[in-house]
């Protein structure tokens, strides 16, 4: 796996925050992203995130779910073991309307889950690393990628002078995961220090 | 920049409006002269039942913005104070449509036509075993004294609720606590309108004026599918008075953000409604008592059979499948034209929910559509009206409750 080379800051504020997006953003750096112990509203427009495609997926897995449902009842009522309930027709479609409805929420609902573990990258028995730990309790971390271009003395200083505090240069494995799996560090015992 | 504190009620807005009632003057004196003058009782049944649909229809769905006022004081919500003021404005028809309807109901329940309300015939009841079984419910004076404190009470609760909004604009409030106390003095009268919409609307009213048209049938999720009918269309309402201040630059401080919101009730509650529709299609339909399923026969099956599927494909899957998208629901263009389409499909809702039992042959059973033109041209009428009192209402109070104590939230509303 490539190996990649960040820079980190911490923010405590978010009237600090959104401003230093802002200002990272125009002075051109890549951020790779902004950790945060809770959501923060309007800041993914700050970072011009585009709108996710989970739902979309969403859409889809649901259809999927209806078409299974009436596509399987209705083979089975009306081809494969036709049955009479009551007298009504083997095609009853209103009597398969609580179980398709069902089977569209299950395939949404699982599909969108997994899909969800997917895009961030989570899944069991997978460790994520973290650039500070401190962005799980009270601070917001920024993370700028460095690029062939960045030089990361001058974004050291640039970060340190939009607010940032604690500004540090990491190295993460990239893949399927970001994580770094050659020193694994202990959560919360020992503060994240740079490693080259 | 200058922000435009009240509306000011264009000449074109007022001409608009007044055409509109015109037409619906002329429609109702139209059907009188084709039906409610005529000796024939189902002629005569056919021109009220139209005005009985229309009244109701509308009475219910500008009733539904005191509603959603009252529910969202009571969940403590702020996201609406931006445009807090157009549902304010439209329940202020209440009062006016309020007595029209009032009036057209008890002329149906004294008036010497039982076409509509079977029940009212007392020499009748005394032979129909269903009907004598039901007579303390389904009787002249409970229908009349019900009908009459129901009105009145929403007239009046809305009224406070209204009063409560603009008493903040001449005096802000100062400290903390009078906001707490004005907070709560709100939630508490808004608690009271709940309470009195739940012993309405959400329960007995639609079992009186409308589903005792069918008086031997009777379902109690009757009144519940109403309540979802009128809410999704008065939230289509709201939506299209908000969507047309926007564009005519009133309403600085609501943006996409609480349209979008507003988009959400539109989506959510048409599926809500569907479930209810479909909750006491299907039931009736599973266990196939005739005595159930009369209701369905003319609809679902007879000669309403268009208008009810048509109303089914308009408030089910045209709004999920159009209002679906986070992007359809900001759009101005795609929630005017499908806030449009729920009024009219909820209107043709209650159209099949009234028309197919007066207009059933007592001697042959047999049913039929009548000329529909003439309901919407009397539709028509009443949307001129509440745009009419809407506007007017709309015109008097400042557009931003801007003292109010959760004003702020709405502002910098985010979804």
């Amino acid at each position: 796996m490539a190996v990649k080379k960040f820079v980190t800051g911490n923010f405590y504020d978010e009237a600090v925050l959104f401003p230093a997006v802002k200002k990272t953003r125009r002075a051109g750096y890549k951020i790779h992203d902004v950790f945060t112990p809770f959501p923060i509203h309007g800041l993914d427009k700050a970072m011009g995130l585009r709108d996710t495609s989970l739902h979309t997926a969403g859409f889809i897995y649901g259809i999927t779910g209806t078409a299974t449902a009436v596509g399987f009842i209705t083979w089975a009522l009306t081809v494969d073991w036709q049955l009479n309930f009551g007298g009504k027709p083997f095609f009853a479609l209103p009597a398969w309307i609580p179980i398709t409805f069902e089977l569209t929420v299950l395939f949404a609902s699982v599909g969108m889950v997994l899909t969800f573990c997917y895009l961030c990258q989570l899944a069991p028995f997978v460790r994520k690393d973290h650039f500070n730990p401190r962005s799980t309790d009270d601070t917001f971390v920024m993370a700028l990628e460095c690029t062939d271009k960045t030089n990361d003395g001058e974004a050291i200083s640039f970060l340190q002078s939009i607010g940032a505090t604690d500004v540090q240069v990491q190295y993460k494995e990239t893949g399927w995961w970001l994580g770094r799996y050659d020193k694994d560090t202990k959560r919360f015992e020992r503060k994240d220090e740079a490693v080259h | 920049m200058s922000i435009r504190e009240k509306f000011i009620v264009t000449k074109r807005y007022n001409t608009i409006a007044l055409t509109l009632m015109v037409i619906g003057v002329l429609a109702i004196v139209g059907l009188y002269v084709t039906n409610g003058a005529k000796d024939d009782v189902q002629k005569q049944a056919r021109f009220w039942a139209s005005l009985l649909q229309n009244s109701v229809y509308f009475l219910l769905i500008v009733n539904a913005a005191m509603f959603f006022i009252c529910a969202t004081t009571l969940a403590w919500g702020g996201w609406q104070m931006a445009f807090r003021r157009v549902p304010e404005a439209i329940s202020a028809v209440v009062p006016v449509i309020g007595t029209i309807c009032g009036v057209i109901l008890l002329l149906i329940c004294f008036g010497g036509n039982h076409e509509l309300y079977h029940w009212t015939d007392t020499e009748h009841v005394k032979h129909d075993s269903i009907l004598n079984f039901k007579k303390g419910f389904l009787n002249k004076n409970f229908f009349a004294a019900s009908t009459v404190i129901t009105i009145v009470a929403w007239s009046l609760l809305g009224w406070k609720m209204r009063k409560l909004s603009r008493s903040l604009d001449e005096k802000p409030l100062a400290t903390i606590e009078e906001r707490k106390k004005y907070v709560w003095n709100n939630t508490v009268w808004a608690a009271l309108f709940i309470v009195v919409f739940a012993l309405t609307v959400m329960s007995s009213i639609p079992w009186l004026w409308l589903m005792s048209i069918d008086a031997h049938w009777y379902s109690t999720m009757y009144s519940w599918y109403t309540f979802a009918s009128t809410f999704v269309a008065g939230m289509a309402l709201i939506a299209l008075f908000v969507v047309y201040l926007k564009n005519s630059g009133y309403l600085e401080y609501t943006n996409d953000e609480h349209l979008h919101d507003i988009g959400k009730f539109m989506f959510a509650f048409s599926v809500f409604w569907t479930y209810l529709w479909f909750s006491q299609f299907m039931l009736i339909w599973y266990a196939n008592i005739p005595e159930e399923t009369t209701y369905f026969k003319p609809r679902a099956q007879g000669v309403y059979s268009g208008i009810f599927w048509l109303m089914f494909i308009i408030n089910f899957l045209a709004p999920l499948l159009i209002l679906m998208r986070r992007g359809a629901k900001r759009n101005y263009s795609t929630v005017t034209f499908m806030a449009m389409l729920i009024i009219f499909g909820h209107w043709l809702d209650f159209y099949q929910m009234v028309f197919p039992g007066p207009m059933t042959d007592a001697k042959t059973g047999e049913t039929h559509v009548p000329m529909i033109l003439y309901d919407l041209g009397v539709a028509v009428g009443f949307v001129g009206l509440i745009m009419f009192v809407t506007g007017r209402a709309l015109s008097k109070a400042p557009l931003l409750a801007k003292n109010h104590p959760f004003v702020k939230e709405s502002l910098i509303h985010h979804t």
